[in-house]
């Protein structure tokens, strides 16, 4: 009897487990017109990418637009490119601010729709270098509409470093800094399989034998020789940073001196009264380039589109980039806007486009005959160094 | 209208339950089927079957680029758990969780032989007070207010300096496997705060199996000529094991599952909950997570047969 109940409760299990097996994908063509507001809208979105002056009133893009439009804005706020995935494979969002190595993912996955440039009238103020980036366009379709975009800066104490230091090399191997201490243990790096790129970045001007031309297409060899550079990279890292604030209670509590960061912490510790800056190093540095994607089932597509022509206005464009520390994807953005300053997207970066390498991501089919690592061995091979393997 | 309705209320239905009672009283059978359904449905389809689809998950897998999970059967998730990283991450958990459980033991067996046997009313309740309350604040807070102790440039660092110990200090975080640049982003560090901790859960059942054991047998003991020292062995320490393992069990088990102290502390290498967390919630790889999660299910079964084995069930 007991037995018979166990082995019932089991199949029940099962049985209700199958049905949900098949996943429904894809909707047939791209819109042609923007109708009347649904009322809603959902955005997964990287932390201050969407900000309604919750934390500073001066920093408000959502009110005006939901007053205008009726469309009531709710956000998700993912902290990493992988969680994105996971979360607009989940469904039940609208929009995703996907930097380069989510985009293509998506796109793949058939988790996002092509977006009707003609729709979005202010598609033609786009920065022209973003207008047709590999990251959103596959096959002459654009995939979304571009929205900010930044490097990975080095980050550094001005009291340890009196000049700004001119290479990677300080976070990469051990060696003593200008304070006449050793960089063991005052270092970080970013907890995030992507950062393989910056060890092959680091080795294409640094061991040109390898052979790297693009640090998102590593061959098996290529591969190895940034995974090993990254082993020895962990003896002197203190930790690996992938909470932003974390990261700033480090630089201030815990000694640490420099670490590939991003102009959002910069900008955080400076405001703090911290001895803190950032460079670019002349090995050039990896960054993002973020679009914002239209999810293939929408429920409010309608909204979605009010929303990619808003989010190419030159007010958002510049607010954001004050607030995030970013460039904007419409250059009109960094002109007279009160809260970036005359200077604010120079500071930012906006001249040191051809130094970065945007994040992309890596894909076994790399294009020339040639066999790369794929995204996932990136994963598990990182897990795997940071555990000291 | 509301004529007919009391009527029926005050009428029938006592006539109705008596009834049933008498139908119900005659078939045993009956009423016991009819007062188990509900809460072993709830035990079976909720509890059983999420275990169930747990299961099930890990043995599907994953599409590594589009991140997609694929509904077909297959080991290959199993294969990626055995990789040397991730036995890497089940061998760290598992050996701090075994460190963090005997020290707290340790720690907390002379603490609850005081509070059983030797305190006085008022000083008992104290302590049990004292005990408690840090499990009244927020676990998440506990957590971060030690980091900040432990950080380098925190107050603890600060007093070791003050009493001239920073050598020895430096010494400690000098070891390899268990040092780090401060105390703070070592796995020394994370030791000492999980046993902060759970500490709780290992000296309440404790406490209360020495409290079960009676004064005259510890007499009779000592009347038989023990030493003390024979009589804690011989006694106290078998009557009280259970209690031991009870709290041994949490320990252990929170342990196994925690990844709030490895997020805050420690050198960023991952835990089993950091892996479940970083592959379900961040990485969309729901087999691998499930695979992770059937790990601690397994080292706790093996953990609890080997209890059994020791007799620490044998009171229960």
């Amino acid at each position: 009897m007991r037995k018979r109940v166990g082995t019932a409760a089991v199949l029940a299990a099962l049985l209700t487990l199958v049905p949900s097996a098949g996943v429904v994908t894809g909707q047939a063509g791209m819109k042609q017109s923007i109708g009347k507001g649904e009322g809603a809208l959902s955005i997964i979105a990287w932390a201050g990418y969407v900000e309604r002056g919750e934390t500073d009133k001066n920093y408000d893009w959502v009110t005006a637009f939901e007053k205008q439009t009726g469309c009531k804005v709710s956000v998700k706020t993912a902290a990493t490119s992988d969680e994105m995935v996971a979360l607009m494979n989940e469904g039940g969002f609208d929009l995703v601010t996907a930097s380069g190595d989510a985009s293509n993912r998506l796109i793949s996955g058939k988790r996002v729709q092509e977006v009707n440039t003609k729709l979005v009238t202010s598609w033609k103020n786009v920065d022209p270098r973003l207008q047709n980036a590999p990251w959103h366009t596959v096959n002459g379709k654009h995939y979304g509409v571009p929205y900010q975009w930044g490097p990975n800066v080095l980050m550094y104490n001005t009291n340890v470093f009196k000049t700004p230091p001119k290479s990677w090399d300080v976070v990469f191997t051990e060696q003593t800094l200008p304070d006449g201490k050793s960089n063991k243990g005052r270092v970080q790096a970013y907890d995030g399989p992507i950062y393989v790129a910056d060890a092959a970045l680091y080795l294409m001007s640094h061991k040109p034998e390898v052979g790297i031309k693009d640090p998102y297409a590593l061959d098996r060899k290529q591969f190895d020789a940034a995974l090993n550079l990254l082993r020895q990279q962990r003896k002197i890292v203190q930790r690996y940073w992938h909470d932003a604030f974390i990261q700033v209670d480090d630089f201030i509590n815990e000694g640490v001196v420099a670490s590939s960061s991003w102009p959002f912490q910069v900008n955080l510790l400076q405001s703090k009264k911290q001895p803190i800056a950032s460079t670019i190093p002349a090995e050039g540095a990896t960054g993002w380039a973020d679009t914002t994607m239209l999810h293939a089932e929408s429920r409010h597509p309608n909204c979605a589109y009010m929303w990619l022509e808003h989010s190419i206005s030159p007010k958002l464009q510049g607010d954001l980039a004050a607030w995030f520390g970013s460039v904007p994807a419409v250059p009109a953005g960094c002109k007279n806007n009160a809260l970036l300053g005359p200077e604010g997207c120079e500071t930012n970066g906006f001249k040191n486009f051809d130094k970065i390498k945007y994040w992309k991501t890596p894909v076994a089919n790399c294009g020339g005959g040639r066999e790369c690592v794929p995204y996932y061995e990136w994963v598990t091979n990182y897990i795997a160094v940071i555990g000291g393997r | 209208m509301t004529a007919t309705l009391s009527a029926r209320t005050v009428g029938s239905p006592a006539g109705l339950s008596r009834r049933l009672s008498t139908y119900l009283y005659r078939r045993p059978t009956l009423a016991l089927v009819l007062l188990l359904t509900p809460p072993l449905l709830y035990l079976g389809v909720i509890y059983l079957g999420s275990l169930a689809a747990l299961l099930v998950q890990s043995f599907f897998s994953l599409d590594g680029f589009t991140g997609q999970v694929v509904r077909k059967l297959t080991l290959a998730t199993y294969r990626d758990l055995l990789t040397r990283a991730n036995l890497d991450i089940i061998m760290r958990t598992t050996v701090m969780a075994a460190v963090v459980t005997v020290t707290a033991a340790i720690l907390a067996f002379p603490v609850s032989f005081y509070m059983a046997r030797y305190a006085a009313p008022r000083t008992k309740a104290f302590l049990y007070l004292a005990v408690l309350l840090p499990l009244w604040s927020s676990y998440l807070v506990r957590v971060y207010s030690w980091k900040l102790i432990l950080a380098k440039e925190g107050i603890l660092n600060w007093s070791v300096t003050r009493l001239g110990l920073e050598d020895a200090l430096q010494w400690l975080l000098g070891l390899p496997g268990i040092g780090g640049p401060s105390l703070s982003v070592s796995l020394l560090g994370m030791f000492l705060v999980y046993v902060y901790v759970w500490l709780p859960y290992m000296i309440l059942p404790i406490e209360a199996a020495l409290e079960r054991v009676p004064e005259s047998y510890l007499e009779a003991s000592g009347d038989l000529g023990a030493r003390p020292q024979q009589t804690f062995r011989r006694v106290i320490l078998p009557l009280v094991f259970p209690g031991v393992v009870a709290g041994s069990i949490f320990t252990f088990s929170l342990t196994l599952g925690d990844f709030i102290v490895p997020y805050a502390l420690g050198n960023s290498a991952l835990f089993i909950g950091q892996a479940v967390l970083a592959h379900q919630g961040t990485a969309g790889n729901i087999p691998l997570a499930a695979a992770f999660t059937v790990v601690p299910m397994l080292i706790m079964a093996v953990y609890l047969a080997a209890a059994k084995r020791l007799g620490a069930f044998d009171a229960l």
